[in-house]
């Protein structure tokens, strides 16, 4: 039997491994999905840096070979803008979770997406503060338990890809862990689109949102989100009855959710015309 | 002949920035601290650099930080709630080693506070805002020729360090204009960024100290596959969870700016060849305070003036020292009584050591502070301080 190619290995750092992620985890098929698309766009470790918020999502970057900044909980979009402003040639690549982009890092996210810098955001949703133990975050769907939502979460949901197009992001999509060649497509598309890219990874968490809300394994959790995912050619079919009922149902679009046309200047080609207007030359 | 120009304490920073070779600043505007912002998004462009209006205090900070590990030298300039905001960033630069330059143009707090009113409550927050054990070199200027010369060496010292270092100024000389002749570029000493000294063929590790305890971060982009992160690491630059490396690590970061101490340490001292009395001070006030001084000179009283250009770490020895020069330390500051407490401690008993706060928005008359050493001068004399 052939030996299988395992060409991505080169990208971790082995002696870092193995991850700290629970068994049955999600977030090691993202972070594969992450450098396999990156392996497919032909960056390199020494052009791309790996820039992570805090969370169980954000350990990833130690475990990456390239250039990689764990930052502080929510921060991880503003780091990336000044890493991105100051050196535009680098590759800059966001790993962050629910909490830390959608929460705490709120903000940044709505105003990274604004500004249009040329960064590739992937968010790993979990739907659950893992690394505190399972409490609700943003993304912690309605009714779902967590330990600071013992009897079911009354808030309601972000729906983080709707929030970066109206932001301004330029690039949107979204994938799960289960549909892991889609996912790597999607990640690879953004790593190719100029200005801000931004792509949901749906994963699962058996250990702190699993187990509390009715899944008996990672598996189920898997099937879960084979069965309420909807490629986005199907789901621009349904009519609008038809999507409030699918997502009613829990159901939701994957796939290249928006791309502008491509009219917009990303944030350094914008700069660019600043510095020129300002009569300056290189640093 | 140098051409002189008419400038302000904030554009003085700016320029100070630029000559010590800033590159990014990434800022929030607030009162009274905005020109800085303002002056950098001017500059900066016209020197290859950038300037980016961040959504928020805290995203400014973090903006710096990461232009900082692209390679960049870079400052951000805050005053009151925005410094508060800042403070987790300012220790995750301190654990993670990366150089910046933060300014704080102090006005009166706590919160809100009078954001137009000049104050020098924020001291004991520079030394001690973000969460943890951690060094700080804090330089503090009274003048525009001075905030410009001080802004070059913070970002000196930020740099050769590899450690946050804040600007202390207040609304007083933020906002002063004065006549001002810059120093030509070849007379400014600009501190280099730090390089690698080895390969990774040649087992190069990031966080391993050089001689000055001080690390030879690679920036972003050279190769080196660097990990960067605010938990506690060893030279590696991962993280460890083990009590020998966790104290080892907070440790270092201490020495690294101890060791240099006497070096950072600045101060200043007017008319105290036979001072029986001094009175300390900094920033904006101790151009009151010398006036105060002066004017009881000539009244022939001895009094002198000691001013604190470092703030942090801070002059022990040299107010040590004092204390048993004189018979009585007064502390000029605006504030309910910050640094008055350090001076207290570093006298050790020696002398006694007194207050003279103000916190009502305005800023001190010489009047005030000379009769409050006079006030001091009684009390000691007829035994009662």
């Amino acid at each position: 039997m052939a030996e299988l190619t395992r060409s991505y290995e080169k990208y971790f750092r082995q002696n870092r491994l193995p991850h700290l992620w629970c068994p049955g985890c999600g977030n090691g098929i993202v972070m594969k999905a992450i450098v396999q698309a990156i392996e497919k766009k032909g960056l390199t470790q020494d052009n791309t840096v790996i820039v992570s918020g805090i969370g169980c999502s954000s350990r990833a970057s130690g475990y990456m070979d390239f250039d990689t900044i764990h930052t502080a909980h929510g921060r991880a979009i503003p780091f990336a803008t000044g890493i991105k402003l100051s050196r535009p040639d680098l590759n800059v690549v966001v790993i962050t979770g629910d909490g830390d982009c959608t929460a705490i890092g709120g903000n940044h996210f709505i105003h990274g997406c604004r500004r249009n810098v040329d960064l590739t955001v992937v968010l790993f949703n979990n739907n659950i503060y893992g690394m505190t133990g399972g409490q609700a975050s943003p993304m912690t769907p309605l009714g779902g338990k967590a330990t600071t939502a013992p009897y079911g979460s009354v808030d309601r949901t972000f729906d983080a890809c709707a929030l970066a197009e109206a932001a301004g992001a330029t690039y949107v999509a979204r994938s799960t862990a289960f549909h892991v060649q889609h996912l790597t497509d999607m990640i690879a598309q953004g790593l190719g689109s100029k200005g801000f890219s931004f792509i949901e990874a749906m994963v699962q968490c058996p250990t702190a949102f699993g187990r509390r809300n009715k899944f008996k394994s990672p598996a189920e959790m898997l099937k879960w989100m084979r069965d309420h995912s909807i490629m986005k050619a199907a789901w621009d079919k349904l009519d609008d009855m038809k999507k409030g009922e699918a997502a009613g149902a829990g159901k939701f679009p994957i796939g290249l959710l928006y791309a502008s046309s491509g009219g917009e200047l990303d944030y350094d080609a914008a700069y660019d015309q600043v510095i020129e207007r300002a009569g300056g030359a290189g640093k | 002949m140098k051409k002189a120009r008419l400038m302000q304490g904030n554009e003085a920073c700016a320029e100070g920035a630029i000559a010590a070779g800033v590159r990014f600043f990434a800022g929030y505007p607030i009162t009274p601290s905005t020109e800085i912002a303002e002056a950098m998004a001017k500059l900066l462009p016209q020197h290859g650099g950038k300037f980016v209006q961040m959504e928020d205090e805290i995203a400014s900070m973090g903006a710096i930080l990461g232009a900082a590990m692209a390679g960049d030298k870079v400052m951000d300039a805050t005053s009151g709630p925005g410094f508060s905001l800042k403070q987790e960033l300012i220790g995750y630069a301190a654990c993670a080693e990366i150089p910046c330059v933060l300014v704080d143009v102090q006005r009166v707090g706590p919160s809100t506070g009078q954001p137009t009113a000049p104050s020098q409550g924020d001291v004991m927050q520079v030394r001690w805002g973000t969460h943890g054990d951690h060094p700080m070199i804090s330089l503090c200027p009274w003048s525009v020729r001075e905030t410009f010369d001080l802004t070059v060496q913070a970002v000196n010292y930020a740099e050769r360090f590899r450690t946050p270092v804040i600007l202390l100024m207040d609304e007083m000389v933020g906002h002063l204009r004065e006549r001002v002749e810059l120093p030509e570029p070849e007379e400014i000493q600009v501190y280099p960024r730090r390089k690698p000294k080895k390969t990774r063929a040649e087992g190069y590790q990031p966080f391993e100290p050089d001689e000055d305890l001080v690390p030879n971060v690679a920036d972003f982009g050279q190769g080196y596959h660097i990990h960067v992160t605010g938990l506690i690491h060893d030279d590696t630059g991962f993280p460890v969870g083990s009590p020998t490396v966790t104290e080892k690590a907070i440790k270092r970061l201490h020495e690294k700016i101890d060791r240099a101490a006497d070096e950072i340490i600045r101060t200043e001292s007017y008319f105290m060849e036979d001072a029986e009395y001094a009175v300390v001070a900094f920033g904006g006030t101790a151009r009151t305070a010398y006036e105060a001084v002066k004017n009881m000179r000539e009244q022939g009283m001895k009094v002198g003036l000691l001013r604190l250009v470092t703030i942090w770490p801070f002059a022990d020895k040299v107010i040590e020292d004092l204390a048993r020069k004189v018979k009585g330390i007064m502390v000029a500051e605006l504030n309910y009584g910050q640094v008055v407490h350090e001076v207290r401690r570093a006298a050790q008993g020696a002398c006694p050591v007194v207050l003279c706060g103000k916190y009502n928005m305005k800023s001190f008359e010489p009047v005030e502070i000379e009769a409050e050493i006079e006030k001091m001068v009684m009390d000691v004399e007829g035994g009662r301080a």
